[in-house]
């Protein structure tokens, strides 16, 4: 069935957590892949909710795209929220 | 005094065993391996629920015989499931037709069976007979898209549905067939009369052959008889080979 198109699965661990990317599959269509999602993603309660989405909707970045792409934020230091004093009863900032 | 309802329980056991058994064989066998993996998970459900349910019996039917007791140590007459479960997997479009019906069966004995042991306060019975209610569902669901995809799908995939409602067909009538063992339950206010579920099953099958563009289930030639009294086709006799012999020769062995 190498003809079916392929899915990305997106599973969601817990509420207020968002969903992550977890692997795909290939389905002849939207209901079957998240029944397939199902059964090969959350055999061992990994999620509440689940996401398919049709590979061929995703656009993605390429890897040749990586320097210009990213490259530019590397010498910018004073966006990271690195120069404050945290103070001492902060626990999880 | 062991309880009325055991006999009947235990063909629900059995039937769970069997069918999870021959699910199992689609393991490396099914169209993609996607849907292995859905078989798979399908018998594994069965697979708990005859633990639970034989676990259960072996505590109430004053034999005290364990789980493995029931699968591995009985011999083939002493099994009472109906022939549907035994039938050879044969065509995914086979399976996919008896696991419609098996599972729509279930929705409906098992959601019976949980409503009638609560009352009876047989607790443990009713909180197994409420997950089967859930798990068979899902495996009712997962039966109806395909068999929607397959019969309004191509030409061969059409063709294919209906010649496996022609093979599947005479095994239909033993499902909704009353045993002395349904009567004693249903006596004691446990349980349903299978022949009491055959108009909403059938109904809800029949209704998705229909949204399927397939044919109705036809009126077979000859009816399977006979599983509730432990009387099983020839194909029995390999399967349980096949599932008994490892525990028979290494008796006491554990994994």
């Amino acid at each position: 069935m190498s003809d079916w198109p392929l899915w990305e699965v997106f599973v969601r661990a817990k509420r207020g957590l968002s969903h992550t990317h977890v692997g795909s599959l290939h389905a002849p269509d939207a209901a079957l892949a998240l029944h397939n999602a199902r059964d090969l993603y959350t055999r061992r309660q990994e999620g509440v909710s689940i996401w398919v989405v049709p590979a061929a909707a995703i656009t993605a970045s390429s890897p040749q795209e990586r320097d210009p792409l990213f490259e530019p934020a590397a010498d910018k230091v004073y966006r990271h929220p690195t120069f404050y004093d945290v103070p001492e009863d902060v626990e999880y900032l | 005094m062991s309880p009325p309802c055991v006999p009947a329980v235990l063909a629900l056991a059995d039937d769970a065993l069997i069918y999870a058994q021959r699910l199992g064989e689609w393991i490396s066998r099914a169209p993609q391996v996607e849907e292995d993996m859905a078989l798979a998970n399908v018998g594994l459900d069965l697979l708990g629920r005859a633990r639970s349910l034989y676990t259960w019996l072996g505590a109430v039917d004053g034999s005290g015989r364990s789980e493995d007791d029931f699968a591995y140590w009985r011999d083939e007459r002493e099994f009472r499931h109906v022939g549907l479960v035994e039938r050879p997997r044969g065509d995914f479009a086979d399976e996919m037709v008896r696991l419609l019906l098996m599972a729509s069966l279930d929705v409906e004995r098992y959601a019976a069976l949980a409503s009638t042991a609560s009352v009876a306060g047989i607790d443990e019975l009713a909180g197994i007979a409420g997950k089967a209610v859930t798990e068979s569902t899902y495996h009712r669901d997962h039966a109806r898209l395909w068999v929607l995809r397959l019969g309004d799908g191509t030409e061969e995939s059409h063709t294919r549905m209906n010649a496996a409602l022609e093979r599947v067909a005479p095994y239909v009538d033993e499902l909704f067939t009353d045993s002395w063992a349904d009567r004693a339950a249903v006596a004691a206010g446990i349980g349903v009369l299978p022949s009491s579920l055959r108009s909403s099953v059938l109904g809800y099958v029949g209704s998705v052959l229909a949204e399927a563009t397939l044919d109705p289930l036809p009126e077979p030639a000859w009816h399977a008889r006979g599983g509730r009294e432990g009387l099983h086709s020839e194909v029995c006799g390999f399967m349980l080979a096949e599932m008994q012999h490892l525990a028979r020769s290494h008796p006491g062995a554990t994994w």
